[in-house]
């Protein structure tokens, strides 16, 4: 049924769409209907999303903002998400439209940044000739449907040879007094050489539930280093899809973390690929849940590439009724010798209505390879438990503690000392049944 | 080490020694047209002389895969089966004149049980050996032992001879564990099962020797659509040996079968199979097709099941023995040895379904893809909302022979409730060259070397099996590798 609501829509208000978007995103919506009208929203019948029905997320009547209309956002007193000790450049995208702002960016020569409307104008041949190159529409799955629909976004163009000391922080924020369904897209490209952090902060202030459809496309080229910390914090009523591309070209490294501290219903898609040897990824993931909230990561690593590793770490607490599933693929495919890949899912179910799925996959056709990956689903340690009791420390705090102890090695996988003690905080702040807000932000207060 | 050089001639050489149980046996054999249909399915039943609620079922069954489609997602590239141009039913016990004298087994079928290695004669049979039901295409031969063992109470008999002398427990168990709906194979399978046999161990008995039925596919044309059915009553043990082998030809071959286990309070009963049909030749022509749905109800406290399997054989696998462990501290074990060569592919596994509280399993899963094969592991852990304190520990491994075969491992776990403890642990890798090059510097030949290392990494599973299958175990992986150093 989705299918046909959003192509009625997508054909009733194509003119609409396009007067609101550069022609580089305009030329390549006829492609995405016919691929949205193949394949549709994804349900529980296709096995990467079997945990989470997207088409019935997508059933709900969200309004989408197609005409640009500008919800009045005051981005001074709404953004002010601090990593204390942490100097970033910052980029806002208020549901899904670029923010712009008083105050030019520090950002070494070369370097292009900021809307992706703007940029597709200004400089269509280098938009188009990454835009799409990553994000496949052939397959089950919100590509099509963003890239129909997608108005605009952030985009971060970094030449070769170039390294972006201080970090980049995008916040998308939702507001909006309907519901609302937010179609963002959101393009990196690291040239040879390149060096980038970047941080993405999904926040919503909404009173309503909303929706947001992202899609993030990074080729990072040969030798280039891009950190992505992807951190959500919205609310009950918010419903998340974001699908990741990135490509890896010969001796390149990522480390990305995937952080849901706060969310009503999120499926993140992460999708990887070796283009080239000696390519290094490394993927981290933490999931904290309470009530009916709903977290579904699902990660494929395609090695590609010979001599490349990857390495994988997962950790989800769920409390409540939380409903939690990871699914990582690893695909090695022939000749892609010398793998090394690393897959490793833990989670700890604190009450008897929580549920955990999890389901690790290795597919493998070279055969000088190393892969493993493990599972595991329990709870916390009843012997440490009461060894802590013993000494003095109350049931909740031990219980704090030992929860804190099991995310602490993915949190001391972040290499930016600011935010590693950042996250740990708000963490921390997490599991003792607060709320994860940054000081000092507004929608957080 | 010279490696390209070496391993590429060798794994070339794929296969010397062919498969040993590849003959064909000339009895006469009564075989039925060819092709499916609701006639197909009376005419079964009334060769088998079946009461009308058999029939019954069968039709249900029958009706109800018409509905069904092939599953798609296995890991498998099944070449299009066509259903009407197989002969469902084969019986070599048929004379050519004259009535079927049940007491007499035609020397042909025995001479190639005797030579199988399975004597059907008890005095043959080693001092408290193995009991055998052994099936040729759909007709049980014979079933030795079973005198001895009806002086236990014990039932072991074809699964023919049960509906006709024990109606009352086929009617109860038949389709209690895997139903006709279950999945598109065993609806075939209860449409139109043949042979199998039927085994009860009343309560509190332990059974007193091996119980085994060989499965053998010998006429042309035909596929083996046998059924077995085991019950375990309180407090009773038994352990179970299955083995199988068919005749080397260019056609596939179809072997769907269903085997349902009950066990109950406190019983116990081991399972172990060596599955050794015909594995098609070097190019991947031939061979058997095994779609087989296997499952265990663990229905009483304190009951056992383990299954352990090994499997060399069949051009394509698609397998999974499960439990469902519905009895409080029930427990369930699988143990698993899956090796691919040439362009075998095999996608098996286990599920393990904890319903009642404080229920264990155990899974060890130990693949080896050589040549072309593709070796999936799939297995699934679920547990129910009101299984507390269940506990599952599962290990994969897969072993890489050569650079052309595929090894996949998809394990899913469904945790509903917060006392469980759900560990899964898997790797992939190829042999260790170490370990290799400490046997060759000790004299050791490349391939025995692997032979050994090979069963080294299988010992978990291999020490499971009962001695006798033990042996064959062992023998059957080296041979399956022998040449296909990678």
């Amino acid at each position: 049924m989705a299918r046909e609501t959003y192509s009625e829509l997508f054909n009733a208000n194509r003119g609409l769409i396009d007067r609101g978007a550069a022609p580089v995103l305009n030329d390549m919506r006829d492609h995405a209907a016919a691929m949205f009208l193949r394949h549709g929203f994804p349900d529980r019948r296709v096995e990467e999303y079997l945990h989470t029905d997207v088409a019935d997320w997508f059933s709900t009547d969200w309004g989408m903002n197609l005409a640009r209309v500008q919800i009045p956002v005051d981005t001074a007193e709404a953004f002010r998400c601090n990593v204390p000790n942490l100097t970033t450049q910052t980029h806002f995208l208020a549901c899904d439209r670029y923010v712009h702002r008083e105050g030019g960016q520090q950002l070494p020569d070369g370097v292009i940044c900021g809307s992706l409307s703007d940029i597709s104008r200004s400089n269509p041949e280098l938009v188009s000739s990454c835009l799409g190159t990553l994000a496949d529409m052939d397959r089950p799955g919100i590509a099509a449907l963003n890239t129909m629909f997608v108005q605009d976004g952030f985009m971060i163009y970094v030449p070769d040879n170039t390294v972006v000391e201080k970090p980049v922080q995008l916040v998308s924020l939702m507001q909006s007094p309907v519901q609302m369904l937010a179609v963002r897209r959101i393009l990196v490209v690291l040239g040879k050489g390149a060096g980038l952090r970047l941080l993405l902060c999904d926040h919503s202030a909404a009173s309503v539930p909303c929706m947001s459809a992202s899609v993030v496309e990074c080729s990072v080229g040969q030798g280039a280093g891009l950190e992505l910390y992807d951190l959500e914090e919205t609310s009950l009523s918010n419903t998340r899809v974001t699908e990741y591309f990135v490509s890896q070209q010969r001796d390149s490294r990522v480390h990305a973390d995937i952080v849901t501290l706060t969310n009503g219903r999120t499926r993140n898609t992460f999708h990887s690929v070796f283009k080239g040897p000696g390519a290094e990824l490394e993927l981290n993931g933490i999931a904290i849940m309470d009530g009916a909230q709903h977290v579904d990561n699902y990660t494929f690593v395609d090695h590609q590439s010979s001599d490349c590793s990857s390495r994988e770490l997962f950790k989800y607490v769920l409390d409540g009724e939380s409903t939690g599933s990871f699914a990582g693929k690893v695909l090695v495919r022939p000749h892609a010798q010398h793998t090394a890949s690393v897959q490793t899912n833990r989670n700890i179910c604190m009450t008897g209505t929580a549920r955990m799925f999890t389901q690790p996959q290795l597919e493998i056709y070279a055969d000088d390879v190393k892969c493993s990956h493990g599972a595991t689903v329990g709870q916390l340690d009843e012997k440490a438990l009461f060894y802590m009791q013993q000494r003095g420390i109350g049931l909740a705090e031990a219980r704090m503690l030992l929860m804190l102890a099991f995310m602490s090695d993915v949190l001391d996988r972040i290499s930016l000392d600011p935010l590693r003690s950042r996250l740990t905080a708000l963490v921390e702040l997490r599991l003792r049944h607060g709320q994860a807000h940054c000081d000092g932000c507004n929608i957080c207060k | 080490m010279e490696k390209t050089g070496t391993d590429n001639s060798l794994v070339r050489e794929i296969s010397a020694e062919k498969y040993r149980y590849g003959f064909t046996t000339d009895v006469h054999t009564d075989v039925i047209e060819r092709g499916l249909d609701e006639d197909t399915v009376r005419l079964i039943s009334s060769r088998k002389g079946e009461p009308d609620w058999l029939l019954d079922f069968r039709l249900k069954a029958y009706r109800h895969w018409l509905t069904m489609k092939m599953p798609v997602w296995p890991h498998l590239t099944i070449p299009e089966i066509d259903y009407q141009n197989i002969s469902y039913y084969a019986d070599p016990t048929v004379k050519k004149e004259g009535p079927r004298d049940l007491g007499e087994i035609d020397p042909q079928v025995m001479k190639t049980f005797d030579k199988l290695g399975i004597p059907l004669e008890e005095r043959l049979a080693l001092s408290g050996g193995v009991a055998v039901d052994a099936v040729m295409d759909s007709v049980s031969v014979k079933t030795t032992f079973k005198k001895t063992l009806a002086e236990k109470g014990i039932i072991f008999c074809s699964m023919g001879e049960a509906v006709r002398n024990h109606p009352d427990l086929i009617r109860r168990y038949l389709g209690s564990v895997v139903g006709y709906r279950d999945n598109f194979f065993a609806a075939l399978n209860s449409a139109v099962f043949s042979d199998g046999s039927f085994v009860y161990i009343p309560k509190g008995v332990r059974c007193p020797m091996e119980l085994s039925t060989y499965f053998r596919i010998n006429a042309q044309g035909t596929g083996q659509f046998e059924r077995t059915l085991i019950v375990a009553d309180d407090d009773s043990y038994v352990s179970y040996l299955e083995g199988c082998t068919a005749p080397m030809r260019d056609e596939n071959q179809l072997h769907a079968a269903i085997v349902e286990i009950v066990v109950l309070d406190r019983a116990e009963v081991k399972y172990s199979t060596v599955q050794n049909w015909y594995p098609g030749d070097e190019n991947g022509r031939g061979g058997v097709y095994n779609f087989v749905t296997k499952r265990g109800l663990l229905k009483g406290v304190d009951s056992r099941l383990s299954w352990t399997q090994v499997e060399t054989g069949s051009a394509i696998t698609w397998k999974y023995p499960s439990c469902v462990l519905q009895g409080d501290r029930s427990q369930g074990e699988f143990y698993s040895v899956a090796l691919t060569n040439n362009f075998q592919q095999a996608d098996t596994g286990t599920k393990m379904i904890h319903i009642g509280a404080n229920t264990r399993s155990t899974i060890i899963s130990k693949g080896i893809s050589a040549g072309h094969s593709q070796n999936s592991y799939r297995g699934l852990v679920k547990v129910g909302e009101n299984a507390e304190g269940a506990r599952n520990y599962s290990q994969c491994d897969s072993l890489l022979l050569g650079d052309m075969c595929g090894a996949h491992t998809f394990p899913y776990m469904d945790v509903k409730n917060d006392t469980a403890v759900v560990e899964h642990e898997a790797t992939t890798s190829k042999i260790s060259e170490d370990q290799l090059f400490y046997l060759q510097q000790r004299g050791i030949p490349q391939e025995q070397a692997i032979g050994l290392i090979v069963n080294g990494y299988a010992k978990d599973v291999l020490n499971r099996l009962p001695m006798e299958f033990a042996v064959e175990a062992q023998r059957l992986l080296s041979v399956s590798l022998e040449n296909t150093v990678g």
